[in-house]
């Protein structure tokens, strides 16, 4: 017998994880003298009472969508990728290498070009994370967290020695060419008397991540292959009785990991900063796993959660410009929910089953 | 390359290995007794804030350890809470301590000093004094050991003669005494600790404790002995790269200090050669910063001598019929 | 009653949930004795041991150790009560060695070398009191299991254990080494030590102990003197009714071949030889039993069977030779030959517990033609085709949106077997098709298995349950230390013969046994 309704399960736990969060993230900001409530109204007036607001917030929530996409594939596996910093970082690169090398005639075939090319970037620097742990046995999560650091060093060699135009301090690649520059949601939904999303930063790779939510869901939940990764995640004695190979799933399930994960710098680099940065990935790879957590690793709810945390990433930059909270608020109310729905779930868990078995008692 | 440059970069690889190896041993201690602790990073972090933050407010740099001490045991007490009595995701809960971290010592900090979330610099005369080993003057001219004994191994910190001792140190609590010999069984076959009668979440709160005051003792060293005060991200991987050392080092203290040495040694060269020409092939500095995240993976892998976790490491410890 | 016992048990309950586990359990039991507890898997033999250990805290009731009443509320309090536990899956620390092993949690200070000097020494006297030889500087991965079971009697011993006891301790051995360990057991009476032997099997309790409980579905059904009472009696006693052992069937009537199995040699991942070159055929319409000791290799036979053990050698099925080391080594090529595997371990291998009802209807089987043809699998047919099958095979509750970790052990039994039966194979392996299934379950899953056969099928069967192999087969194979030691009919044979087979005594050494003891 379960010990408590599915419902209460999906949607009970990480709601009460997300109000200890935040009930936690308040008393952080009452404590260096500032008043949450008034905190909040700010984060809600700057975030979504404006399509530049939106339009923010869904730029951040794009990013998070493929990141925590990237960490719930994984974790249907049952395996964590923390690697998805260092594979959107190769994304980058691959987006990068499209744009500035392939003369593309228009936005729509250069962002074909650059999905392919940037989820096959992604994908191959969680092979070899995929393949040590499939065939070797190297625990996947400290591989991939030192292929974010040998990512890093590689991005940084190439940004300054191959890639930087001759001149430049920076280490960046040029300005991409503008037949690969993305339709900003401003140029989409603007008419001629009224602009929307003025100079907000999110772009036609939204409906990407969208598309991406479903093509996760039909993959994990109707495909034979998603039917054989959870599989996999829940049993591997089992998997090895049904004919499901280990070290098939372990590998494709990290590549489609890696290749979501990647996919994000369509976004970041194509989307937004048309050119390739070195800190483009701005830990939204990290981002993903609380995203991942939060939305119980269903395309659905992980959706939710990235338009949540996007909503946080735009309304607590804003908070920096009005009060005297820093940016960093967000990180703590990030580890919080981390915390609290991935670490510290059985906390909330515990209490909830026995308060659904003592109804049931009372019932019977 | 003459002797001076050579003594230079050792110094400078000591210097620097000294918190890898605290932070190797500390997640030694906690790894060793089951609990996988990828939280060294922030624990290293919020230690070094506090214990800057304290020594500068203060002016007594041994409260301003003991702050970085306590700080960083706090975060360790929420690892335990969240890995041994909730028996949550080890790996999730390293994951989220280290934000928390990053997060909350910029935001105190901004919150008590107003300076873009870092410490004041603290004064010389207010940091871990350098200590001079007995004779390291009358002894340095004397060739090739003078400059070894007077430049190499005098003149750091006491947190520096601390953590080489801990080498031996540790060897000798985990296989010489009671302790030891329970820390490493209940990270390998915790039933048997449990049906042997010793508390399984005593001993492994103790290891995770020991944890957190070796992760305070590395951050309060970083902030104020190498350097003079907090700054954000001031860990840099550090917590990192001890994790690979430990890997590396089999979970041995030995092994932990010569891999901790070496990668050590690596960040040493990184910091004072750009690139290194090596008989016309030229390394980046970038391939010598990737050096030990590489080197791990390659251990890993299992290529050159496998290196196996404790048995029970990572798994929540859950009584059975 | 004037003796003191040395454990008594007074109106002991204890629940999980809604399960009961243990109901008024009351029993006494004296000093100096072997006192069996015999019962079903899940009759709450080990709920009850374990809040004796301190494991679990009792509902309600009272525990008296030498008279006097004593709460156990963990591990320490138990040893300090003198009671030393053995239990069926060993606690040792695998890469610690035998010393290490016994001092750990007994060390008499905080240095470990003043424990480990004085340890040596009782251990040396120990091994010459009781026949408990062991090196003492041995890793225990490197012990054989009947070795291991020794450092867990010495622990307790070491520990001044008067009270021992043993949850199933002959499960994993062979019947030499049970012999021993029951000359072991006999010497610790001797010196006046107290013994609990926890066991499922009548014979043990016949052989050693002196007072015998039963226990049924929580209950403590009866306490009587071995030496009143009969196997007979204590087997309806153990399941409340007269036991039908017989399975009603008729004589087989054998066709052809459809599984040939020639010099088969397995090797493990931990690189020992497990099967050294089995050879072995099934015919349609017949039912071959292996018997033997668990841990003889029967496990990889069916692994390297159903396709997830790499072998040398040749399997033939249906004639056509089988890949046993290639691409076409796994599950789903076997079963698209016609080899249906109901697996030993239900809960890691047959089912994903996690996994509805309905999903694991098709599991194995996902990527076949009933999963559908195009990209998505057709998850309407699934489980149109799950409801049904669960309607035929009796699945209690008959829901297929359900989890397979609901079900009980029984009816998840029953969805393993109506996935792999209801595909028509031609072949099928099944392993343990009883084990922790309840009476009414079993006599439906044997006339399932009867059926089949019947049908013209092969059916390959592999059981401890002697008994279970003994009524079912119609032919018996007895495996021991990766060898088949022998063929026999069930008719023409008998319990004593199979055990000795499974001992490894071949007839060729009981005839020179028999002549040695002659000359």
């Amino acid at each position: 017998m379960d010990k408590m309704p599915a419902w209460a399960d999906a949607v009970l736990v990480p709601l009460i994880s997300i109000l200890l969060a935040a009930g936690i993230s308040a008393l952080v900001i009452l404590a260096i003298g500032e008043n949450p409530v008034e905190a909040f109204m700010i984060m809600v007036k700057e975030a979504l009472s404006t399509s530049r607001g939106i339009g923010y917030t869904l730029y951040y929530a794009t990013n998070f969508i493929f990141t925590g996409l990237a960490v719930s594939v994984a974790f249907h596996a049952r395996m964590f990728n923390i690697g998805g910093e260092g594979q959107a970082m190769m994304g980058g690169l691959g987006v990068a290498l499209v744009c500035l090398y392939v003369p593309w005639p228009h936005w729509t075939l250069a962002l074909f070009g650059a999905a392919a090319i940037s989820a096959l970037f992604g994908a191959a620097w969680a092979y070899i994370p995929a393949y040590l742990q499939a065939k070797r046995g190297s625990h996947i999560v400290i591989t991939t967290i030192m292929f974010n650091f040998i990512a890093f060093s590689v991005l940084n060699y190439i940004l300054v020695n191959v890639l930087r135009p001759q001149g430049s301090m920076d280490p960046a690649t040029a300005k991409f060419p503008e037949a690969t520059f993305l339709p900003t949601f401003q140029s989409m939904f603007s008419t001629a008397d009224n602009v929307m999303f003025r100079n907000a930063p999110a772009n036609v790779t939204f409906f990407v991540a969208l598309a991406a939510c479903v093509a996760v869901y039909f993959l994990i939940w109707r495909t034979r292959l998603g039917y054989e990764i959870r599989a996999f995640g829940h049993s591997e004695t089992g998997a090895r009785y049904a004919g499901i190979s280990p070290v098939k799933i372990t590998i494709v399930s990290m590549l489609i990991s890696g290749g979501l994960a990647g996919m994000m710098a369509l976004n970041t680099t194509m989307g937004e900063a048309e050119r390739l940065v070195l800190n483009a990935t701005e830990g939204a790879g990290f981002i993903g796993i609380a995203v991942a957590l939060m939305g119980r690793s269903h395309p659905f709810g992980i959706l939710l959660a990235a338009l949540l945390f996007g909503f946080m990433y735009q309304g607590g930059s804003e908070l920096a410009f009005w009060t005297n909270i820093p940016q960093q608020l967000i990180i703590v109310i990030q580890a919080l929910v981390i915390l609290f729905t991935g670490a510290l779930d059985n906390m909330v868990r515990m209490p909830l089953e026995k308060l659904f078995l003592s109804i049931r008692k009372g019932d019977a | 390359m003459d002797l001076n440059t050579i003594i230079q970069v050792l110094d400078s690889s000591i210097r620097l290995s000294t918190p890898l190896l605290l932070a190797c041993l500390a997640g030694l201690f906690s790894e060793r007794a089951g609990i996988f602790d990828i939280g060294l990073e922030g624990k290293m972090l919020i230690a070094a804030f506090f214990s800057a933050a304290i020594t500068f407010t203060s002016g007594n740099v041994w409260l301003g350890l003991l702050a970085g001490i306590g700080a960083s045991l706090a975060l360790s007490a929420i690892h335990g809470l969240a890995s041994i009595t909730f028996r949550g995701n080890q790996l999730i809960s390293g994951v989220a301590l280290n934000f928390l971290a990053s997060g909350l010592t910029v935001l105190i900090a901004q919150n008590w000093f107003k300076q873009g979330g870092r410490t004041p610099t603290i004064p010389e005369e207010q940091r871990f004094q350098e200590i001079t080993l007995p004779f390291a003057d009358a002894l340095r001219d004397i060739p090739l050991l003078g400059p070894i004994y007077s430049d190499l191994l005098s003149g750091h910190s006491a947190l520096a003669y601390i953590a080489f001792a801990m080498v031996p140190l540790t060897w000798w609590v985990l296989f010489r005494t009671r302790f030891g010999l329970r820390l490493r069984a209940v990270g390998e076959a915790p039933d048997a600790v449990d049906t042997a009668g010793v508390s399984v979440v005593g001993l492994r709160f103790a290891a995770v404790a020991i944890c957190g005051v070796l992760c305070g003792v590395a951050g309060a060293y970083l902030a104020t002995s190498l350097q003079a005060g907090f700054v954000k991200e001031m860990t840099a991987g550090r917590g990192y790269i001890a994790l690979a050392a430990l890997i590396f080092a089999k979970w041995r203290p030995w092994y932990a200090l010569i891999a901790c040495l070496l990668f050590g040694f690596l960040q040493a060269v990184a910091l004072r050669f750009q690139n290194i020409d090596l008989g016309g092939i030229v390394i980046p500095v970038q391939a010598m910063e990737a050096l030990p995240y590489i080197l791990t993976v390659v251990i890993l892998a299992g290529f050159v001598g496998k290196a196996i976790p404790p048995r029970a490491g990572g798994e929540p410890y859950v009584k059975e019929r | 009653m004037t003796e003191t016992a040395a454990i008594e048990l007074k109106g002991v309950s204890k629940a999980f949930g809604p399960v009961q586990a243990n109901k008024d359990i009351s029993i006494r039991v004296m000093p100096g004795t072997i006192h069996g507890i015999i019962g079903e898997n899940g009759a709450g033999k080990s709920t009850l041991m374990s809040i004796l250990y301190g494991f679990y805290k009792a509902d309600s009731g009272e525990i008296l150790i030498n008279g006097k009443p004593t709460e156990i509320p963990d591990s320490q309090a138990a040893i300090a009560a003198g009671i030393g536990m053995v239990f069926q899956h060993f606690k040792l620390v695998q890469n610690f060695s035998v010393l290490e092993n016994v001092i750990l949690g007994a060390e008499d200070g905080p240095m470990l070398q003043p424990s480990l000097r004085k340890a040596r020494g009782v251990l040396k006297h120990l091994a010459e009191e009781y026949e408990l030889q062991v090196d003492p500087d041995a890793l225990i991965e490197d012990l054989s299991v009947g070795h291991q079971q020794r450092v867990e009697i010495l622990k307790a011993l070491y520990r001044e254990a008067d009270i021992l006891i043993l949850d199933e301790p002959t499960g994993v051995l062979t019947p030499a080494e049970a012999d021993h360990l029951f000359r072991i057991l006999k010497g610790l009476r001797e010196e006046g030590k107290t013994i609990i032997l926890i066991t499922h099997k009548l014979r043990e309790i016949m052989e050693i102990t002196d007072t015998v409980s039963v226990m049924r579905r929580g209950e403590m059904t009866a306490t009587v003197k071995t030496s009143e009472t009969s196997p007979e009696e204590l087997a309806e006693l153990m399941v409340g009714r007269k036991v039908l052992l017989r399975v009603d069937k008729a004589p087989a009537n054998p066709g052809k071949p459809v599984l040939e199995v020639e010099n088969l040699h397995h090797i493990d991942e931990a690189g020992v030889e497990r099967l050294k070159g089995i050879s072995l055929n099934v015919r349609a319409g017949e039912i071959v039993g292996i018997a033997g000791v668990s841990g003889n290799g029967q496990s990889e036979l069916m692994r390297v069977l159903g396709g997830y053990g790499h072998a040398t050698g040749s399997i033939r099925v249906n004639g056509e030779e089988l890949d046993l080391t290639g691409k076409h080594s796994d599950g789903q090529s076997r079963r698209a030959r016609g080899i249906g595997h109901v697996p030993e371990d239900r809960h890691h291998e047959g089912l994903i517990l996690d996994y509805s009802a309905w999903e694991n209807m098709v599991f194995g089987y996902h990527r076949g033609p009933e999963t559908g043809s195009g990209v998505l699998m057709d998850n309407k047919a699934i489980k149109a085709e799950a409801q049904a099958k669960m309607d035929r095979f009796d699945v209690r509750p008959p829901n297929p949106w359900l989890s397979a970790k609901n079900f009980s052990g029984g009816n998840q039994q029953k969805i393993v077997l109506a996935r792999e039966i209801e595909r028509n194979p031609d072949l099928l392996l099944i392993g343990q098709p009883t084990r922790g299934v309840d009476i009414g379950a079993i006599e439906f899953i044997h006339q399932q298995i009867v059926q089949l056969r019947d049908a013209g099928k092969a059916i390959l069967l592999v059981s401890v349950e002697l008994d279970e192999i003994m009524s079912l087969s119609d032919r018996i194979a007895v495996m021991f230390d990766g060898e088949i030691m022998g063929e026999r009919l069930p008719a023409e044979t008998n319990q004593t013969e199979l055990g000795l087979l499974m001992a490894g005594v071949t007839d060729t050494n009981v005839a020179q046994t028999k002549e040695q003891t002659n000359g």
